[in-house]
């Protein structure tokens, strides 16, 4: 039973950790909260049933076409729903055009795809159903691979470091010649794939349901609120303990109660350290 | 704020007419309401039912969302507990059945509580984060009634409430819902164009600034989140009524797309707008068959046009008046002489603000360092000093935006507590910004009125339902703004919406909104900036004048010969400390401001 519980509360934390890590990467290049960063995991889930299901490709083309589509949408994101308003004096208005783009994705996917939950493929067929199944284990595979891929990105490759010097300081990246616009989109299309991966690894977890958008939306909202703005290790630990979290309170006393604790953690948490529990910038107003 | 702004100033002429012009639009809605059922079939009087319903909730989310500019995207919760509560009270599957108005009058209470409960993270939250938040509250009431299956029935629902004779027929239901909405409408009006309404868009648009004219955002958000949350459970029994059977299902997250986006392709601040949006979006779906699949992703469509093409919504292309050319040659000229009227009647001042020993950093930066400064009532103080030195980091100390590390601020003594702003105008501290803080949608006048806000005496109850101290208040704050705004030389612009005003304008429009305060001290952060030098000596004509009624005034400010004229005293700050203080005389021949910041 606790076997049960820690996997598939890993599992799914893994999940939100990792929209929290799509999340965090649009903010660090653009200073934006998108809400297509959920719609990206439910379009990793939907499209990898679709192509691998539907159309019948190998799993190994299917996956790689479904990460190409995820980056594409978050370049799209970059391109209709950031870029047009970060010039903006209004700090507000991408809440609403990036939640205009991500109704639009999800409405689109709703009416073209299903709204009710379609099956999603058995990739490996290893596990047999027990705790651990590949359902569980390829979420967690896949946080542990983005952690991974993340810090050899930031930490050793050129392009990385670019991407820490924009969400730095912005103003002083560009003066020093750096092309600020297309690292903004290559940060927007690494998010897609990041996304897009949390979505395909979980597929057999949550299955293939447009309304998953908003789901994660929300739950991969949690760990980035408590692990502060822009933070990645913050959200990848709050997303882990999140999930895990959630799922004993789901064994122990039912879905319904699960759902308010962890709302009502969230709240507590926000209302208690807005800047999260791992901290984050504090800005200036006069 | 356009529709408002042009209509909240029946002023001096015509003021009939001008009330006339406002009401009539409304008018001619609901007058079209209500012969609707006249000329059409039970069909259409269903969905015009439906449309009324929603705005009786859209019109209190219109508040919370339009005016005040909180995100809330997930108020489909709040129809949600006034549906089941009322549902589930008249139907007694768990307490004995309770009379239908009695169950929703439970429901007004259950939406108000939870209407607050969601509403209060706004105090402290980010806008993504108040969205988030309720986002997560409908998701998980949504959960909470399909899962709590012993009071909702789950998946299978409950029936909902009847009402007694004569709404129980089509007709009769109808035009209650319409009767309410048009209630709805009114009181939200009354609201929009009170002091209440105008300190909810200055929190939006201008929040620093409606902080330092002492508006409290707990006490002005919370009556809003309870009245929004209220109508809306009310509107949430109504919306069972007409379904006659609920489920889960009947509250999808798109039900609460359509009323957010309609306030805002409506317009922000507008109620007009949201009210024409919200039975468009109502109808269109009924236009065409196809259309009732793909209306969100029509909503959302439409929501991004709007944010990226036209951010005023409706509202805004509405709004004619303002497209009229302004006089482009035109001078302030402010009337000094006016001044006794507005600060002579305000009790005799006592001591001075004193720092004492103040030190802050950011970071590693010392931006003040071991700061000594008094201001005194009826002198002009004068605080100079190279770029970097402290200057506004002074102001914002003394005006408890930043908490000094060391040492405070004092006011007759008694210590200015940090970190709270809003207390600030209440003991007669009223300051302007280096870049102005104002609301640009809103009229010059109602700019100017903000600044007066913490004088009103009525509640927000009695502005809800337009009772006498509510039209007192308006009527004292208007004459007072008219009197500042001609003090300060921009009376022939008050009906003029404020971002349409040159930079120098704006300068003086913040002058007259500390005006409304009756300050006992005054805080000016280079208001000489961007001015022509005509202007600049009339603003060192006023200022010395305000001084003169009795008002102590710090002036932070680089050009020198404005402080040398109209200064009592100088203190020089470089590097966070004070390099020189004394009389202009005494400064202007200092060696050392001479050589390190006057020159020559």
């Amino acid at each position: 039973m606790f076997v049960a519980i820690m996997m598939s509360g890993l599992a799914i934390g893994a999940v939100y950790a990792m929209i929290g890590v799509t999340y965090n990467v649009m903010f660090s290049a653009s200073r934006v909260m998108s809400f297509t960063a959920g719609q990206l995991g439910m379009l990793g889930g939907v499209l990898g049933a679709a192509f691998i299901d539907v159309l019948g490709m190998p799993a190994i083309l299917g996956f790689v076409l479904t990460l190409a589509a995820c980056a594409l949408a978050g370049v799209l994101t970059e391109i209709v729903a950031v870029r047009p308003v970060l010039k903006s004096l209004e700090q507000h208005l991408y809440v609403l055009s990036t939640l205009a783009l991500a109704l639009m994705i999800q409405q689109f996917v709703a009416i073209q795809w299903s709204t009710e939950p379609q099956p999603f493929p058995r990739l490996l067929d290893f596990g047999g159903g027990g705790p651990g199944d590949e359902k569980f284990w390829l979420p967690i595979l896949a946080c542990l691979v983005t952690v991974v891929g993340l810090e050899v990105l930031y930490r050793h490759t050129l392009v990385g470091r670019a991407f820490l010097a924009i969400a730095e300081d912005n103003f002083a990246a560009r003066a020093l010649g750096l092309p600020e616009r297309n690292l903004r989109m290559a940060s927007y299309a690494l998010a897609g794939v990041i996304g897009g991966l949390a979505g395909f690894a979980s597929g057999q977890l949550l299955l293939a349901f447009f309304a998953n958008g908003a789901l994660l939306n929300f739950y991969g909202f949690v760990p980035v609120a408590l692990g502060g703005l822009g933070n990645n290790r913050g959200a990848i630990i709050s997303g882990l303990v999140l999930g895990v979290f959630q799922q004993a309170a789901n064994f122990t006393f039912g879905g319904v109660f699960a759902s308010v604790a962890v709302f009502a953690v969230f709240i507590v948490v926000l209302l208690a350290a807005p800047q999260g529990l791992f901290g984050a910038p504090a800005q200036r107003r006069v | 704020m356009s529709e408002a702004a042009g209509q909240a100033v029946p002023a001096q002429r015509g003021g009939a007419g001008e009330t006339l012009r406002r009401v009539l639009p409304f008018a001619a809605i609901f007058g079209a309401g209500l012969i609707l059922p006249a000329v059409s079939n039970d069909y259409w009087t269903l969905i015009a039912t439906r449309a009324a319903i929603y705005w009786i909730l859209v019109s209190g989310l219109n508040l919370v969302v339009g005016f005040a500019g909180q995100l809330a995207i997930g108020w489909v919760a709040m129809l949600t507990l006034g549906a089941y509560t009322t549902s589930v009270l008249a139907l007694g599957n768990v307490l004995p059945p309770v009379p239908v108005f009695a169950a929703f009058a439970a429901a007004a209470l259950v939406g108000a509580t939870f209407g607050l409960i969601v509403g209060l993270p706004a105090l402290r939250l980010r806008t993504f984060y108040f969205a988030m938040t309720t986002l997560g509250f409908a998701t998980i009431v949504t959960q909470v009634a399909l899962a709590w299956q012993s009071v909702t029935g789950g998946g299978i629902g409950v029936p909902g409430p009847v009402l007694p004779e004569p709404l129980d027929t089509t007709l009769g239901f109808y035009l209650f819902c319409l009767a309410l909405a048009a209630f709805c409408t009114w009181m939200t009006a009354n609201v929009a164009h009170s002091r209440f309404g105008r300190s909810l868009v200055a929190t939006r648009d201008a929040e620093v600034a409606a902080e330092a004219s002492g508006i409290s955002k707990p006490r002005l958000l919370g009556p809003v989140f309870l009245f929004s949350g209220a109508i809306a459970g009310i509107a949430g029994g109504l919306f069972a009524t007409l379904q006659s059977y609920i489920t889960p299902e009947a509250f999808t997250f798109d039900l609460s797309v359509l009323f957010f986006i309609a306030i805002l392709i409506g317009g922000r601040g507008s109620i007009l707008g949201p009210l024409i949006a919200t039975v468009v979006l109502t109808w269109l779906p009924e236009f065409a068959a196809p259309l009732v699949v793909w209306s969100t992703f029509l909503y959302a469509t439409l929501l991004l046009v709007i944010v990226l093409a036209v951010p005023g919504g409706i509202a805004a292309l509405l709004d004619f008046k303002n497209r009229r050319p302004l006089e482009s040659s035109r001078a302030i000229l402010p009337r000094p002489e006016l001044l006794p009227e507005i600060l002579g009647r305000r009790p005799a001042s006592g001591g001075g603000i004193t720092l004492r020993d103040v030190v802050l950093s950011f970071g590693g930066v010392r931006a003040i360092d071991g700061l000594d400064l008094t201001i005194e009532p009826g002198q002009v103080h004068g605080l100079i000093g190279p770029n970097g030195s402290g200057k506004t980091t002074t102001l914002n100390v003394i005006c408890g935006f930043n908490t000094p590390e060391a040492g405070g601020a004092t006011l007759d003594g008694a210590p200015l507590r940090p970190g709270t702003p809003q207390t600030r105008a209440p003991s007669g501290i009223a300051r302007t910004f280096q870049t102005p803080r104002l609301i640009g949608e809103a009229s010059v006048l109602q700019n100017v009125m903000v600044g007066g806000a913490i004088r009103g005496q009525g509640t927000f109850l009695e502005s809800l339902l337009s009772l006498p101290r509510h039209h007192a208040d308006e009527a004292m704050l208007r004459e007072d703004a008219l009197l500042a705004l001609r003090t300060v030389g921009l009376e022939p612009l008050a009906e003029v919406r404020a971002d349409r005003l040159q930079h120098s304008e704006l300068r003086f429009m913040e002058i007259a909104r500390t005006l409304m305060l009756r300050p006992r001290f005054l805080l000016l952060d280079e208001p000489a900036a961007g001015l022509s030098a005509d202007e600049i000596r009339r603003l060192g004509a006023l200022i010395r004048a305000i001084s003169r009624q009795g008002t102590g005034v710090l002036l932070v400010e680089h050009h020198a010969d404005l402080i040398f004229e109209i200064c009592d005293r100088v203190t020089v700050l470089n590097l966070g400390r004070v390099l020189a203080a004394g009389t202009p005389a005494e400064i202007r021949v200092h060696q050392e401001v001479v050589s390190a910041y006057l020159g020559a």
